[in-house]
């Protein structure tokens, strides 16, 4: 290695003569350097991926005691949570089909609006009012989450009973609306930059050959940016499934499965407030504890398929379009 | 130079800061306000006492004192038998010390023109038996169940005195905190709830068997639904300590004051 004499014509050390490799008896700091460097960065990189891995371990392991104790079928089939009664039951179908209703009736609202926010921001507005609006919408991003449930405890549930005659206003559907607007405006940002970032020359090519604007919009850029938009949905997805305080104080707490199975109108439960609402007194140890790890375990799973789902249809629009 | 003192600056404010008396005091969103109401008073007296005061539910204070997280558990039930049994295995020795007495309203909203309820009635409410007014002679409107959730000494004191432990409903609503059943009933026509006898504002209180909730009917016992508000210490307090002077402030004027003044009954007639 160290016999390549190479004369450099460029930079610095030009017109030495000087080898193009050097080994690390002669360059030892630059040796040191690259290599301590690399392995700072690959350890830093690890520690994120090693948090999420002890994260997955410490919920799967504190579970255990509850999974090896009590019915599987029974904590997966009953509907019955009572963990503080006498004789404690521990069914988790209500709270499984809760956390399912809100998630998906937040994403109804806020997919379609989101998507198309986002193609009305790059596509349609001039750019003056883009860069006017984009960080208004990136502002609500940052509305605690508090906040959003007191909004809907005091102002939202009190506007349905009147406005729709629901019995109750803290049911599904508020919580869904909820979230849909809390889940909004990830969408609209992360959508808005993918499509901004395929550039003029994309749209301009599209028009040359006589495509109107539906049909550019449409056909060319929204296939174009699939990945960055879907990448988007996920993301609104990943805040809507687990947000807490909100359905704890919007969507009544019931552990019920509505009774006509598409009434919005009635209260819920999700898993997300069962494990905030109940771990406080669940004293350490116990069946019910173990219970609440095991729901964990259930929310976990649940997010960890929604990424694995939405990785398929990325590689399955990848395909589509050509790329690979 | 600069360095070292601004080290040595840090150190002696921290080590002043751990030196602060402090008293954590958790549980029960219903004796909380008392607790708060102590709290603020000792604050003005002891300025150098630094308090806390969390609202989290009876049964999170218990867990909080069995722990040793907290130096004083507010509770608005007794300790349950597996609550005393970890306590001990943990060598924690709870005292209860009953500093006031309290009511535990049935509410409804204000509009609704129903008036009185037995416990049968209650009962019967919640375990989902009954599910409009116009069975309990009120208009025909849908009840809408409202409950404090499971960690709650308000649930605990409500499921043993009325619901003679027979399960609530699966459409009942959960709540977290007294203000927040007063909200939601406050605001929901066909709603009715329970909280303690300090959070009457805005709702309408229901007599339960003929007697009306007052200071003078949860004094005597008359009201089917009364109970003692407690404050549980890891064994007796060491006279003199802050803890002490705490937890026997409800036998002083001014705390009997600060118990009425928060809507609560205080338990002598001074």
């Amino acid at each position: 290695m160290s016999d390549t004499n190479l004369t450099l014509t460029l930079g610095p050390a030009a017109g030495t003569r000087r080898p193009l490799a050097l080994t690390p008896g002669e360059d030892l700091k630059g040796y040191l350097g690259a290599h301590l460097g690399r392995a700072l960065l690959f350890f830093i990189t690890f520690t994120s991926v090693l948090a999420v891995l002890l994260i997955l371990v410490f919920v799967i392991y504190r579970s255990l005691t509850f999974l090896s104790g009590y019915s599987i079928a029974e904590f997966l089939a009953s509907r019955d949570w009572r963990p503080t009664a006498d004789d404690p039951i521990f069914g988790a179908l209500a709270i499984i089909v809760g956390s399912l209703y809100v998630s998906v009736a937040a994403l109804v609202f806020a997919v379609p609006v989101g998507v198309m926010a986002a193609v009305f921001l790059s596509d349609i507005v001039s750019w003056k009012f883009r860069n006017v609006v984009k960080p208004i919408v990136e502002i609500l991003a940052a509305i605690p989450s508090v906040a959003y449930g007191f909004f809907a405890v005091l102002v939202l549930a009190p506007w349905m009973q009147k406005h729709f005659g629901f019995n109750t206003g803290t049911n599904a559907l508020n919580a869904a609306i909820i979230l849909a607007v809390m889940a909004l405006p990830t969408i609209i940002s992360v959508a808005e930059d993918s499509l901004s970032a395929l550039g003029r020359e994309l749209r301009e090519a599209s028009y040359s050959c006589g495509a109107t604007r539906m049909e550019t919009i449409l056909k060319v850029v929204i296939p174009a940016a699939h990945s960055g938009i879907i990448a988007a949905i996920v993301l609104g997805m990943m805040r809507a499934i687990g947000e807490t305080m909100v359905v704890w104080m919007a969507s009544g707490n019931a552990t019920q499965i509505p009774h006509p199975w598409w009434d919005l109108s009635q209260s819920i439960r999700t898993m997300t407030a069962t494990i905030a609402g109940e771990m406080g007194e669940a004293p350490e140890g116990s069946l019910h504890r173990g219970a609440l790890f095991a729901v964990g375990v259930l929310l976990l799973l649940m997010t960890f398929g929604l990424n694995i789902v939405s990785e398929y249809f990325l590689s399955r629009a990848k395909k589509a379009s050509g790329k690979s | 130079m600069k360095k070292s003192i601004a080290g040595i600056v840090m150190v002696a404010l921290i080590t002043g800061a751990v030196q602060a008396e402090t008293l954590q005091i958790d549980g029960s969103t219903t004796v909380g306000p008392i607790a708060d109401a102590f709290a603020e008073y000792f604050k003005s007296v002891y300025p150098s006492l630094d308090i806390t005061v969390k609202k989290t539910g009876s049964g999170d204070g218990a867990a909080a004192l069995v722990d040793g997280r907290c130096d004083i558990a507010t509770m608005s039930r007794f300790m349950k038998p597996d609550e005393f049994a970890k306590a001990v295995s943990n060598t924690v020795l709870p005292v209860a010390h009953v500093v006031a007495m309290d009511g535990v309203c049935v509410v409804v909203h204000p509009s609704n023109p129903v008036r009185d309820l037995t416990t049968a009635q209650v009962r019967d409410i919640y375990a989902g038996r009954v599910t409009n007014w116009r069975q309990v002679g009120g208009p025909s409107v849908p009840i809408v169940v409202i409950s404090r959730d499971t960690s709650s000494g308000t649930y605990e004191t409500f499921e043993k005195l009325v619901m003679n432990k027979q399960p609530m409903a699966a459409s009942v609503e959960y709540v977290n905190a007294n203000p927040q059943a007063q909200a939601r009933v406050r605001t929901t026509p066909g709603a009715i709830g329970y909280v303690g006898l300090g959070f009457l504002e805005g709702v309408k209180a229901l007599q339960v068997d003929g007697v009306k909730p007052t200071r003078r009917t949860v004094a005597n016992g008359s009201y089917p639904v009364s109970r003692p508000l407690f404050m549980f210490t890891n064994g007796y307090p060491k006279l003199g300590s802050m803890v002490h002077k705490f937890v026997a402030f409800y036998l002083t004027e001014r705390g009997q004051e600060l118990v009425e003044a928060k809507g609560y009954v205080p338990l002598t007639d001074y």
